[in-house]
């Protein structure tokens, strides 16, 4: 146990050291807000859809869960040739626990950063329905990080060079964002997206966060939980096999 | 110490460690002395736990490293050819996760890290971030932690590539007190033929994934009529420049190379 904790506490004390990542990291979020939030707001609300900064800022705050907790994980494949994780892979320790500590490391990283955001979006003019809405709203956010580091990890224990990074960004990252539904309604799409956007766990993430913060939800917030909840395990045991096979 | 027997290592049709033999004794610096692509490295991944071999028999401090991984891997300390630390974190708090992941109590935790830290001359800069560090005491430092757990074995795989004389020099000073003072038995790698003689005890030169010759210094020198290491070893393994391919590790280590200079 004290190893998981010490590998979580290594994510988390870098994660607050590195003040610039931090800066940076906030620069698309914010910028999707901004141009996207303020840019298509009178569209939207012609269309009858009400505001689409109440609409947007819960996808956007998903985002930010998304890319964080996929690079944390991604990363593994440079520490792996070059860093530190060689270490952790010749100590003592069973694999699965360097695996839980770095997942959740990860995951608690990249809800510090949904955090921040939501912090952002507030100074943007985002209000939550209710106070009481918060900690469902944390809950789906952790359960969300935690699907996104896990696939991280299993994507990082199986690509061999960084080649294989920009690939993943273009057939999975962006895909994952642009079909969960953080930037549209999910009602009356073409039937091929609405299957595709179904199979999306962030849209589930997404959804769940909308349904707490602005009370606009496709599937129900108790829905998403158990969609999340179920990916979750799932990945986490794809992440550990995976993680289990890296050879140095 | 370490026994090996009959050691092969393939790679589907590549045999990089070929019907290796050898003997560590107990207190000993013995080196690994091979031309590039020699079957160095794949040796000491398979003493290390982190290959398995295809055949043959391994021991190390009378245990098989397949069979009691972890039992093995508490006997050893590593220091790879590629550095492994955190660098966003400081000396200390590599020193901390290394003992942590150990199992090593808190209280002799702290002191052995504070002892080895001092005797590295890394205590000033303890609390530091190891990417301020250069070459040479990043090295001290991953000696250090992998000394941290009291190992009976110290591996270094070529542990001075890209370090300057006086780092060099001073890092085989540390390594040969330790190797007195603690009894540690030292496994190295290397090319530098000036190193292996000044440091080990006894040599094993490896060339195309086979010993060519095993012995102290001396005696190699004698075998092949030569008056220095070099020549021995020019002799033994040919003066044929090896070419490595270059797999996906090599490209990324030069990407590496190219960042971490571009971070000073």
């Amino acid at each position: 146990m004290r190893v998981v904790y010490i590998l979580w506490l290594r994510e988390v004390k870098k994660y607050l050291r590195s003040r610039t990542q931090i800066v940076a990291s906030l620069g698309s979020p914010i910028m999707y807000l901004g141009v996207l939030g303020f840019g298509l707001g009178p569209v939207f609300q012609r269309a009858g859809e009400g505001s689409y900064l109440q609409f947007m800022a819960p996808g956007v705050i998903g985002m930010t869960v998304l890319f964080s907790s996929m690079f944390g994980g991604i990363a593994l494949l440079w520490d792996r040739q070059f860093g530190f994780l060689k270490e952790t892979l010749v100590a003592p320790v069973p694999r699965l626990w360097i695996m839980a500590g770095r997942t959740l490391g990860g995951a608690t990283v990249a809800t510090f950063q949904g955090l921040l955001i939501f912090a952002v979006s507030l100074v943007a003019g985002f209000r939550p329905v209710s106070v009481w809405a918060l900690p469902a709203a944390l809950g789906v956010l952790v359960l969300t990080a935690v699907v996104f580091a896990a696939l991280g990890t299993a994507i990082g224990s199986t690509l061999k060079d960084m080649q294989g990074f920009q690939l993943v960004m273009n057939f999975m990252v962006m895909p994952i964002f642009f079909l969960s539904g953080a930037l549209y309604p999910l009602a009356n799409l073409p039937k091929a997206l609405a299957v595709l956007t179904r199979v999306d766990p962030l849209t589930y993430g997404v959804d769940g966060v909308r349904g707490a913060l602005s009370g606009i939800t496709h599937f129900g917030i108790s829905w998403d939980f158990g969609a999340l909840a179920f990916v979750a395990v799932l990945l986490l045991g794809v992440g550990a096999w995976r993680f289990s096979k890296i050879e140095i | 110490m370490i026994k090996v027997e009959n050691l092969v290592k393939r790679f589907g049709e590549l045999t990089a460690v070929d019907d290796v033999s050898f003997e560590v004794r107990r207190g000993e610096v013995f080196a690994f002395l091979g031309p590039n692509g020699a079957g160095k490295t794949t040796t000491i991944k398979m003493l290390t736990t982190l290959l398995r071999p295809t055949s043959g028999r391994v021991e190390l401090d009378g245990l098989d490293p397949v069979a009691k991984r972890d039992e093995v891997r508490k006997r050893f300390g590593v220091v790879f050819q590629d550095p492994s630390l955190d660098q966003e974190l400081t000396a200390w708090e590599n020193m901390e996760i290394h003992g942590v992941l150990y199992g090593v109590p808190r209280k002799v935790r702290r002191e052995r890290a504070e002892e080895l830290l001092k005797l590295f001359e890394l205590w000033e800069r303890r609390d530091a971030l190891v990417k301020t560090f250069s070459g040479g005491m990043r090295r001290r430092l991953e000696i250090a932690r992998g000394l941290l757990h009291t190992p009976k074995v110290l591996f270094l795989d070529e542990p001075t590539l890209g370090l300057d004389p006086q780092s060099r020099n001073q890092m085989w000073t540390h390594v040969k007190k330790l190797n007195v003072s603690d009894q540690v038995t030292v496994f190295l790698t290397t090319h530098y033929m000036d190193e292996a003689e000044r440091v080990a005890d006894r040599i094993s030169v490896i060339d195309h994934g086979r010993i060519v010759a095993t012995g102290s210094p001396a005696e190699l020198k004698e075998r092949t009529q030569t008056d220095s290491l070099e020549g021995a070893f020019l002799a033994l393994t040919g003066t044929t420049i090896r070419d490595e391919t270059a797999g996906s590790a090599d490209a990324m280590r030069q990407m590496a190379r190219m960042w971490s200079g571009r971070q000073k």
